[in-house]
């Protein structure tokens, strides 16, 4: 019987593994080599120097074209700025609002309840100006890859200048080894120098590389590290009770022949 | 199984054990659940977003002598008027003792022309009327609730009628000559 | 039974009047329960307890969540981002139905092993099979509740399928979306039963448990109960054995809940549903990856039924079937413990039941394991076919041909000789 509930425990877990693996069915497209990310194993966090770098690649290069939806300005908190920061940064961005008593949409400077604007004003209008591609929003983006941060860490630096012999790259498209298909309407975002880090950060591709993918997974998942930290106590604690359980069955059993 | 059988020799220590192994498990075990309820119950109190949208900023500059707008703050009205000086002084000329809930009108303005209180009559929650031009505003010229009666003063005090209290003042503060932060 | 004498006096005026108290102290505190139940046997109050926590969590989700296309998703990632632990509540709902089924599963599979659908048992069982029947439904439509692309495009494949059904198909399938497509009113309607289905699982527990409660618990021998030294009291015994196995279970959950939380679901459900583009490769959740692998494994026609309507009935075969199982089932012994024989085909069921699950995940053009020559498909026909020959066959003519072990006379002889083989 011990042999059973371990086999169906054990049945458990090969479940879980099946629908991990199978989820990484990938085509011709090679599967994105793991990176190490500071936020990974139980107790990774983020690195707030690092998300700041991010999110200035984001601001100065993706923000061009990518909408970043469900964040604030007050949510950049998150990546260690202060109210004052936060304030400066949300002003610097024209927040469209109204109808004002006249019934007229007008421009403000932001606000840290303002979140993020869409570089255009709706999908049709993206779509005309990327060649019929509409460029996704990033919120969410590390979430919504399989391996999010490696695949969009191999993404980025996964551009050649020329697409091998025989590939016929149609008018407009990069070639990109990890896009499925090969052929993306993005041009090569980023390059060395895209961005001067004031930080002294040696800024080449894979630097910026990682750390807007960095600054793209917190904008995927602020919550990560209170998570993880709570995760710690609820577990500790569990442990703790289950142990005490357990030594109350025996206790309550110890008289039954079972 | 492989649990084996006790001998069941030695047990006068053991009860004592179970006894409090008992206390201590059940303690542990309530405090636990105690603690998980929490989340459900602050998942219930203002979200984030929520908090974000808690101040307002009103131009003023548009507001004539003698004009009162309301503007909404946190889902309810504020009423913001530009009081007059017969206004001012009328609602500086009544005794205190003869208010309901005595309150000097210095102390519930920052400065004598503007007058800024949240626009919720403090008996049940109605909107008292009085604001927009040539509404009742009762009989201290201020704001007359019409659910239940209750008069309110130029300072926004209750007079008569069955409200309670004053009409609540928000924290607010001046930007400028003509504009100002409420919350 | 006899209603206990009540001290306190408010609590007897109560039991007096409703015994609702009796009833309590009846089937949770004596009721008589065989004294040797393994750690299989907690599966099914672990099963009642993510239920409660999935009713709760999904109450106050249901607090912040928008039920329309246009506000679906945002309302979630509100959730996620701004509602006060709003993340914690959300990623216990979403694994939380990972663990129901997970709980269930085993659940059945002991219920299986142990024979305990065989008489008396055979309404306790059925009710059982109602409870999953139940469950899929909720999981279905709650799964489409996010308006991810899994949710928009697993909802438009799955209420296909009654497409299948000949004239009444197509109008069918109409009426379920109220409309021409999965959409607005669909999203709503789903919502409105999502929230009513976990009720009436609770309803079919209650049922499950009296069921349980007049004919006893099956036991590891499958020897009924025969003497009072056969059984123990519920209470102490099996609530703190129960509560220990529920710490052990919520240690499993949270290390789900707080370090992988995505780990079981799709990555495009974090991708707004877009009616415009399908995803690559769908997949319904993990556990639905075995029925699905039935479901795509018919690829052929019999006597002129079409290919998907035969692969929809055996879908619905594969679970319809476990209602006639105690009568499929024809042995004597109700424990495999003593079905030397059987014990080896359950086993290769179970098996069975796992590599449908991963013919289900996979696109049925790959390769089984990597096997070359072996494709997903042909591995997912002959594990379904092993499905049903497994209750039609093997169940019946394993029972007839089978030398079974002696059993033991009762609960208790077999407690002190495995207690001297210890």
């Amino acid at each position: 019987m011990r042999k059973f509930a371990l086999t169906a425990i054990a049945a458990a877990f090969a479940v879980t593994a099946f629908t991990g693996t199978a989820a990484r069915a990938a085509g011709d497209t090679p599967v994105p080599a793991a990176q190490d990310w500071s936020w990974q194993g139980l107790f990774g966090t983020y690195d707030r120097a690092q998300l700041q770098r991010g999110f200035q690649v984001y601001k100065n290069v993706c923000a061009g074209c990518h909408s970043l939806r469900f964040i604030a300005f007050r949510n950049l908190e998150g990546i260690g700025f202060n109210e004052d920061q936060i304030k400066a940064i949300a002003a610097e961005y024209d927040i469209e609002d109204g109808p004002n008593d006249d019934g007229d949409m007008f421009t403000r400077p932001g606000k840290p309840s303002d979140y993020f604007p869409s570089p255009f004003p709706n999908e049709k209008a993206a779509a005309a100006s990327n060649g019929g591609a509409i460029p996704p929003d990033l919120s969410l983006m590390t979430k919504a890859r399989v391996a999010g941060p490696d695949y969009v860490f191999a993404l980025l630096t996964g551009y050649e200048e020329e697409a091998p012999e025989g590939f016929d790259l149609s008018d407009g498209k990069s070639y990109n080894h990890y896009f499925p298909g090969h052929q993306i309407s993005m041009a090569p975002p980023l390059y060395d120098e895209a961005v001067e880090y004031s930080d002294g950060t040696p800024a080449t591709l894979e630097q910026h590389s990682r750390d807007v993918v960095a600054f793209l997974n917190w904008t995927a998942q602020p919550e990560l590290e209170a998570r993880k930290e709570l995760g710690l106590q609820v577990i500790l604690f569990l442990i703790v009770l289950t142990a005490m359980l357990y030594a109350l069955k025996r206790k309550i059993w110890r008289d039954i022949e079972h | 199984m492989s649990q084996t059988v006790h001998s069941s020799g030695d047990h006068q220590p053991d009860e004592n054990r179970r006894d409090f192994l008992t206390l201590a498990t059940t303690a542990v075990g309530v405090v636990g659940t105690g603690v998980a309820l929490w989340p459900f119950v602050d998942s219930m109190n203002p979200s984030k977003d929520v908090l974000a949208l808690a101040s307002v900023e009103v131009n003023l500059a548009n507001i004539a002598v003698g004009q009162a707008v309301k503007v909404m703050w946190r889902g309810k009205p504020v009423f913001i008027r530009h009081r007059t000086e017969r206004e001012i002084n009328e609602a500086n000329e009544v005794a205190l003792n003869e208010l309901v809930d005595p309150q000097a009108d210095d102390a519930r303005v920052e400065k004598k022309e503007w007058l800024i209180v949240v626009g919720v009559c403090t008996h049940l929650g109605c909107i008292p009327m009085g604001t927009a031009t040539g509404e009742a505003r009762g009989d201290y010229d201020g704001w007359y609730c019409p659910c239940h009666g209750s008069h309110y003063d130029t300072s926004g005090r209750i007079r008569r009628g069955p409200a309670p209290k004053n009409l609540e003042v928000p924290t607010y503060t001046f930007l400028t000559d003509t504009s100002v932060r409420i919350g | 039974m006899s209603a206990p004498q009540w001290n306190n006096k408010v609590v007897k005026w109560v039991d007096d009047r409703l015994p609702v108290i009796s009833m309590l102290h009846h089937s949770a505190y004596e009721y008589p329960t065989p004294k040797n139940l393994s750690y299989m046997w907690n599966f099914g109050s672990l099963a009642g307890f993510v239920l409660v926590t999935m009713i709760l969590t999904g109450i106050f989700l249901v607090m912040n969540y928008t039920p329309h296309t246009s506000m679906a998703f945002e309302s979630v990632e509100r959730i996620m981002r701004d509602v006060n632990h709003g993340w914690l509540i959300r990623y216990i709902h979403m694994n939380g139905a990972s663990m129901f089924f997970i709980c269930v599963f085993i659940h059945i599979f002991r219920g299986l092993y142990y024979g305990s659908y065989k008489a008396p048992r055979e309404m306790l069982w059925w009710i059982g099979i109602l409870i999953l029947l139940a469950m899929m439904a909720t999981a279905f439509m709650g799964y489409v509740l996010p308006w991810g692309q899994m949710s928009f495009w697993g909802a438009t494949v799955i209420t296909n399928l009654f497409s299948a059904f000949p004239i009444i198909g197509d109008p069918l399938v109409t009426w379920l979306w109220g409309g021409f497509s999965v959409d607005n009113p669909t999203l709503n309607r789903f919502f409105s039963l999502h929230y009513l289905m976990p009720f009436v699982i609770l309803g079919l527990v209650v049922l499950h448990v009296w069921a349980l409660h007049s004919v006893r618990s099956n036991n590891p021998t499958g020897v009924e109960i025969k003497t009072p030294q056969d059984s123990i009291p519920f209470h102490p015994y099996y609530t703190i054995k129960d509560l220990f196995g529920l710490g052990v279970f919520l240690i499993f959950f949270c290390a789900f809940v707080f370090f992988a939380p995505d780990y079981l679901g799709h990555p495009d459900n974090y991708i707004p549903a877009n009616p415009l583009v399908t995803p690559p490769h769908i997949v319904p959740e993990w556990y639905f990856l075995p029925f699905y692998a039935i479901l795509r494994s018919i690829d052929f026609t019999i006597l002129g039924i079409p290919a998907k309507l035969l692969g929809v009935l055996a879908m619905f075969a594969s679970i319809v079937i476990l209602f006639v199982i105690p009568w499929l089932d024809t042995s004597k012994v109700r424990s495999s413990k003593f079905r030397p024989v059987y014990k080896w085909f359950f086993w290769l069921f179970v098996i069975d039941t796992f590599i449908l699950g991963y013919c289900g995940a996979k696109a049925p053009d790959d390769y089984f394991m990597g096997i070359p020559g072996l494709k997903v498909i042909v591995m997912g026909q002959l594990s379904t076919l092993y499905y049903f020959v497994h209750f039609l066959v093997v169940m019946p003519l394993v029972g007839k041909l089978e030398r079974t072990k002696p059993l033991p006379a009762s609960i208790s002889e077999s407690v002190l000789k495995e207690g001297a083989n210890a």
